[in-house]
């Protein structure tokens, strides 16, 4: 074994051992529903959340359907069956009552999340950024909530949403995922605890980036986040979502639903950086992460365009659709996906084309390092109306050490002969080549790698708000940096 | 007709088959296929390999293992029309998938060659055959089960250590029978051992309106330093039904260029499993798919990069007028060991008419970390541009459609290094191209 390949090895040893640095537990009394689903447990959910009627109605539909399904198989990912009788299905942090300022939030609250490095009132004054921090399922804290109340945007929980504004939420809850759409969109629908709900009044930009910050906390609760978000004519919001995750040791799910729905000339911004805890490395404990994201371009001139991160998770299952019905719309998908250790993901993205002059762009890049498997899995599909359809997709992996998997599976389905639709999709390593030129320029293999692997994911990263541009960035240097021979 | 229907029917078809094939040493696989064959369901679109597909049509119908039809309707006067004119060939001459020794003819071999039909080395060379048929691992469905059961017929070509076959083998399939249906289940063979060399041309056809039902098994190794060349031409009636099951195992260093050429059929599926199972392998698969009216082609081709240094290179161009429906699902697996693979895929489709369409799945499943993948998949219409320039230089439309195309799918055509047989299906493409609506 020559020097170099030993080095490149006590390296990739280094970093793959980097531990998840934010494993902690919060202690804070948190009120819990007993292990189990039935019909009880729903309606029981639905009162402590002071629902009204119909939507205790919607959730049990949801859950009647549920228990006709099976869960979808067909992802190129392996787990252990998931105990849906196993699992908590509410957990709230214990004070309840809506708070106006982060004065009477939990002192311990926002300790973690000073931990995580998102101080609620740093990032008040510094990033101008309004946070609805989820803490486990509860929105505990609502800022900016004022700024945004003058321009007539709504930015509360879905909880909120649904006694305040029934009628927004009744016309679109589901409206994009239907409660009988798949497996988890079903339970999702019969258990959401809470999410987020935005509204986007007319001819509205609003004036800062929406953001949330999700945290699963309690032992062994499952969590079902909703989130919707309406955009009316000729608006505009940028949407951000990020998660970090404690240490676990037995698997715990997370199946949310996220409802875009874009009206005539509006435009939806959507990013993620995902998070979750990926496991340890014998790839024991992990998020099963098994999430529907869907929009609509329901209007003329609307845009959707999804950012994700993906580091985290055990498993992941996700893939943040666009329905392009309006004319002239455009969708667009920018991901990157990185696993490591025992990580298996399972994303892409579906671009259904219905109007006419629809556009969508897809760039994914995959990183797979360890024993993980990675996987692009998209659908790229023109109706028969969709005249002039334009659709450019490209999907690079990149593969480091010989344990790993990278796979693609896209779908093309083209029913109109002027739809121009063209996949392209690449898999390789880090060239040596590059590392040696790095390296001769005096830096180290380390640096090196990190360079080339933050520049192969740069047209990504390019996409994202820029705050979190750079946590995505400080993400893919722990999940990975490195870790190349 | 339900399924659990037409699998009755071909199981009684079978005790009557029997009796012409009792004696012979492969009738315990048959049975075995048979038995399995009555556990399996055919494939429907809820099936991932199949989503694109469906086969109830063909299903519709009683097909009749064409050993079994009628002696009488099974005749042709002349096969002229089907040679590839002036090309000197070993031809081997199937109607209705049953050898004629009448029309085949092989010229001089060299000693150790075999170019015959299975029915009579089944005969002959039973022993040597066994050691070679159905003995590649692959995954059954209820097509190569039903061609297993009723394998009677088919060519064998056997090319032995460090031999070259002197020109190319022509086999022509001709589906003649106008009177009953058919199936004609063509069960072939190719051995080409180390260092061998040889151009096949296989070739089906039928004749107008046969509503036959194509089910081919083909089997194909290419050992060490073999360079095999295997064009495919499918050119059916347009009421014919076309299933081809081709597995394809290469040995280290070898050569294999497969063609698949398709024009005809109502429904036409391909399936090309090629397994490189040795070091600096290089494997190049094209492809031409034509299709008019309510046809359908698919093309589900699969490449298992097993072992490191090889090279594979995929191509297949469709184009797609008036309702026609194409599927191209092209999957390339790289295993853990096969480092410094290099697998590049490449499918491009027209589409003609506002109607036609097409379903594309390129995949790509990778292990190996050392390696240069690609696939690329795009569709779309002719370049308009280009039509307008060729139009102002005063080309008539038709002309410039046609010109149009013959470019697009140049980059397979001119990889056919047989003059004569470039020629032949050059005129295919043109009549293909002129059908009723010019």
């Amino acid at each position: 074994m020559s020097e170099e390949i030993r080095e490149d090895i006590k390296i990739i040893e280094e970093h793959t051992g980097t531990e998840y640095k934010w494993g902690f537990v919060t202690e804070i009394d948190t009120d819990e529903f007993p292990k189990g689903l039935n019909e009880d447990i729903i309606r029981q959910l639905s009162e402590i959340k002071k629902e009204p009627e119909w939507m205790t109605e919607w959730r049990l539909k949801a859950y009647r359907h549920w228990l006709t399904m099976e869960e979808p198989n067909w992802a190129k990912v392996e787990h252990e069956k998931v105990d849906y009788q196993d699992i908590k299905y509410y957990a709230a942090p214990k004070k309840k009552p809506e708070l106006e300022s982060l004065d009477e939030v939990d002192p311990e609250l926002l300790a973690t999340f000073e931990k995580l490095g998102i101080p609620l009132e740093e990032q008040k004054r510094l990033s101008g950024v309004a946070v609805d921090a989820v803490f486990d399922s509860v929105s505990v804290a609502t800022t900016f909530k004022e700024t945004l109340a003058e321009k007539g945007i709504i930015f509360c929980s879905i909880s909120e949403a649904i006694r305040n504004h029934p009628e927004l939420v009744k016309k679109y809850l589901g409206s994009v995922v239907p409660q009988t759409d798949n497996y988890y969109a079903a339970l999702n629908s019969a258990v959401f605890s809470d999410g987020s709900f935005v509204y986007i009044p007319k001819g509205v930009r609003c004036p800062m980036e929406l953001s949330t910050y999700f945290r699963i906390n309690a032992m062994d609760t499952g969590q079902f986040e909703r989130t919707l978000i309406v955009a009316d004519d000729n608006s505009y919001v940028s949407y951000l979502e990020g998660c970090t995750a404690p240490m676990r040791d037995t698997n715990q799910l997370h199946a949310a639903v996220v409802e875009l729905v874009a009206l005539e000339n509006s435009e939806i911004k959507y990013s993620t950086v995902q998070n979750w805890f990926p496991g340890d490395k014998q790839g024991k404990g992990g998020i099963y992460n098994f999430v529907t994201k869907r929009g609509i371009c329901k209007g003329n001139n609307s845009k959707i365009s999804w950012t994700q991160v993906e580091t985290g998770s055990a498993v992941t299952w996700k893939y943040p659709s666009c329905i392009l019905q309006g004319d002239n719309s455009v969708g667009e998908f920018y991901s990157v996906a990185v696993t490591n250790n025992y990580q298996q993901a399972d994303t892409g993205t579906k671009m259904i084309h219905l109007g006419k002059n629809t556009k969508s762009t897809i760039i994914s890049k995959g990183i797979s390092a360890g024993k993980s498997n990675n996987s692009y899995r998209g659908l790229v599909k023109v109706g028969k109306n969709a005249k002039n359809a334009r659709n450019f997709s490209q999907c690079d992996s990149m593969l480091m050490g010989n344990n790993c998997g990278a796979h693609t599976f896209p779908y093309l389905e083209i029913d109109n002969n002027t739809a121009q639709v063209e996949h392209e999709a690449t898999t390789s390593k880090v060239g040596e080549d590059q590392i040696f030129y790095l390296n001769q320029r005096g830096i180290s293999t380390e640096d090196a790698v990190n360079m080339i692997v933050n520049g192969f994911c740069k047209e990504v990263f390019n996409e994202l708000p820029m705050e979190f541009a750079v946590e995505a960035q400080k993400l893919l240097a722990i999940s990975l940096e490195g870790s190349v021979g | 007709m339900s399924n659990s229907n037409i699998k009755k029917w071909y199981s009684d078809n079978f005790r009557q088959f029997e009796k012409l094939v009792e004696s012979d040493s492969f009738n315990s696989l048959r049975k075995e296929a048979l038995s399995k064959f009555e556990l399996t369901e055919f494939p429907t679109k809820k099936d991932e390999e199949w989503k694109y597909t469906s086969i109830s049509p063909i299903l519709k119908h009683e097909f009749v293992p064409s050993p079994l039809s009628k002696k009488e309707t099974s005749t042709i006067s002349s096969i002229e029309s089907f040679k590839i004119p002036n090309l000197d060939v070993h031809l081997l001459v199937f109607i209705n998938g049953i050898y004629s020794k009448e029309f085949s003819n092989i010229g001089n071999l060299e000693e150790g060659i075999i170019i015959d039909s299975l029915f009579n080395q089944l005969k002959s060379n039973s022993d040597f055959i066994n050691q070679y048929l159905s003995k590649k691992e692959t995954i059954e469905n209820s097509f190569s089960l039903l061609n297993t059961t009723f394998a009677y017929d088919g060519y064998v070509i056997y090319i032995p250590k460090n031999k070259i076959v002197n020109k190319p083998i022509h086999v022509l399939n001709i589906a003649a029978d106008e009177l009953s249906k058919p199936l004609i289940q063509p069960r072939n063979l190719i051995i080409a051992e180390q260092n061998s060399q040889a151009e096949i041309i296989s070739e089906y056809v039928g004749k107008d309106k046969v509503e036959n039902f194509t089910n081919i098994y083909t089997e194909i190794s290419v050992d060490e330093n073999a360079n095999v060349r295997f064009y495919k031409v499918q050119n059916e009636s347009d009421a014919a039904f076309h299933i081809d099951k081709t597995e394809i195992v290469q040995k280290d260093s070898s050569v294999f260029n497969h063609f698949s050429l398709s024009f005809g059929s109502k429904i036409a599926r391909n399936d090309f499993n090629t397994k490189l199972d040795g070091e600096n392998i290089e494997l190049h698969l094209y492809g031409l798919y034509l299709g008019n009216d309510d046809q359908h082609i698919d093309h589900h081709t699969f490449i298992d990069h097993a072992k490191p240094n090889c090279e594979s290179n995929e191509l297949y161009k469709g184009i797609l007028d008036d309702k026609a429906k194409g599927v191209f699902s092209g999957k390339i697996l790289v295993n853990k060991i096969a480092q410094k693979t290099n697998a590049f895929q490449s499918n491009k489709s027209v589409l003609l008419s506002d109607e036609a369409s097409i379903d594309a799945k390129p995949q790509l499943e990778i292990y190996a970390d050392d390696v240069k993948c690609s696939h690329g998949a795009t569709v779309g219409k002719l370049d308009e541009q280009a039509y307008f320039y060729i139009r102002s230089r005063g080309v008539p439309a038709e002309a410039a459609r046609s010109m149009l195309i013959r470019a697009f799918v140049d980059d397979v055509i001119s990889e056919i290094n047989i003059e004569e047989f470039r020629e032949k299906i050059n005129h295919t493409i043109f009549e293909h191209l002129h059908r009723e609506e010019f």
